[in-house]
């Protein structure tokens, strides 16, 4: 990737992060949260999913591809940045460290819980259903490791909100941020507690 | 001269380096104290007597200074952990034992000195000036709004210190990011009405490498600015200005400079 043309990565970069990926992200915590309803409400809306039309290139072109180069260009990114926290300790340079390790650690947690998972389908080894995520998440290690995804993934997704609508100009004053930061930190507690309800509602 | 101040020591720590190659290392000093000292004139002591707190003969410690009045930028330099003029930090506001370091994310010529190039280059590269030069009278420019003046003004304060290129965490050695200052001169000279003349010429060089784009909004410039800049509001103006450059770039257009 040539650095001339960086601009247009890093924009790429930061769009594709909420369009697509972070609204399936959310679309994704939403209908996990049908397991609250029971195994049957949940497997119905996963199995609606599972059989949308031209679902193979949906998943390719919404969530693969995307997903894939906002991960590689954001590892690039995150190790780019020499973190000085300690001179300056204010809560803007901890969210943008915050960014970045909680980026390095969904790349971790995602190609792990889509090698359980959506692989493991695909393989026809198992079937992505209630039993599926309520075996998993009978270990006590792997229902935090899950919790701490989540939260990862919709905390990154918050501040990377508030991120895009600086990258792009919309909220330019001190006072627009400032007002964007409340806003991100609202969609950071909603999608937390849908996602971890979720999770719950398996155990 | 009163016996009590002359007992009195200050205890300073500064981060050495001999050449731009050689291994750092901290030295120790103590100086006299005397009221209303600043950290200039404790450097100054130390050279009148260059011997470390061991009691040993050293090398009088180098550092770079001009105007004395933190309006020149020279004397920039880590003053315990925080990039900042070092004429205008007051010896009886800083905890002790005083350490001084370079702004690392420079080259380090010498001691306290480093070699700012980079940010000079980068304000070359974005053309940060207004172009007048002609083969005749070009006649006055637009009248600029009193108003828009005085919000301008503020931008212009910026004195290339570096101070927030130090406290980026996007600006390091394994990075091409030019730095804020650099960006906010793009939006003062933009601002400015004949200037905004040739601001896609501005726009798109801040589109290039180490570029606009690589600023990740950790917002530490904005704190550390001496001057007060608004250096993050002017990273995100840009970055809708940028936005529409990329727009008028690849459809075309008409309106490259209105």
């Amino acid at each position: 990737m040539s650095k001339e043309r960086e601009f247009y990565w890093r924009r790429l970069h930061s769009l594709l992060g909420i369009i697509p990926v972070g609204l399936f992200l959310a679309q994704h915590l939403v209908v996990n949260h049908f397991a609250t309803r029971g195994e049957e409400a949940f497997n119905k809306a996963s199995g609606f999913m599972a059989s949308l039309p031209f679902v193979i290139l949906l998943e390719i072109f919404i969530i693969f591809l995307p997903l894939m180069f906002h991960a590689f260009y954001g590892i690039y990114i995150a190790f780019t940045a020499k973190n000085n926290p300690k001179n300056f300790g204010t809560l803007r340079n901890y969210l943008f460290i915050l960014q970045r390790f909680t980026g390095i650690f969904l790349v971790v947690f995602i190609v792990w819980h889509v090698f359980e998972t959506r692989f493991q389908a695909a393989i026809g080894a198992k079937e992505v259903n209630f039993n599926m995520m309520a075996e998993i998440l009978s270990n006590p290690w792997m229902l935090g490791f899950y919790i701490v995804g989540v939260i990862a993934a919709t905390f990154h997704l918050a501040n990377g909100i508030w991120s895009f609508l600086v990258s792009w100009g919309i909220t330019q004053s001190p006072q627009s941020q400032r007002i964007a930061t409340y806003v991100t930190l609202v969609i950071f507690l909603a999608l937390s507690v849908v996602g971890v309800q979720a999770l719950l509602a398996f155990v | 001269m009163v016996t009590a101040t002359e007992t009195k020591k200050v205890q300073i720590e500064i981060f050495r380096q001999d050449t731009p190659e050689s291994t750092p290392y901290w030295e120790k000093f103590e100086v006299n104290y005397r009221p209303n000292m600043n950290v200039i004139s404790a450097l100054m002591e130390i050279r009148q007597n260059p011997v470390n707190a061991d009691g040993k003969a050293t090398t009088p410690v180098a550092w770079d200074m001009s105007c004395l009045e933190e309006v020149c930028g020279a004397c920039s330099m880590v003053i315990n952990g925080k990039p900042r003029q070092s004429c205008s930090a007051l010896i009886d506001q800083l905890t002790q034992p005083i350490q001084l370091a370079p702004m690392r994310t420079f080259p380090v010529v010498r001691d306290l000195q480093v070699d700012r190039t980079r940010m000079f280059d980068s304000l070359k590269k974005v053309k940060a000036w207004v172009p007048i030069d002609g083969s005749y009278d070009l006649g006055e420019g637009p009248r600029m709004p009193e108003r828009k003046r005085q919000w301008a003004y503020e931008l212009s304060k910026c004195m290339t210190c570096g101070v927030c290129l130090e406290a980026c965490p996007n600006v390091n050695s394994g990075a091409s990011f030019m730095g804020p200052a650099p960006l906010s001169q793009v939006r003062l000279f933009n601002a400015h009405p004949t200037g905004s003349m040739n601001k896609d010429e501005r726009l798109n060089a801040i589109m290039g490498d180490g570029g606009l784009a690589n600023c990740g909004n950790a917002q530490n410039c904005v704190v550390a600015c001496p001057k007060g800049i608004p250096l993050t509001t002017s990273i995100a103006a840009l970055n809708r200005d940028t936005t529409v450059q990329m727009f008028k770039n690849f459809f075309g257009s008409d309106h490259m400079v209105d």
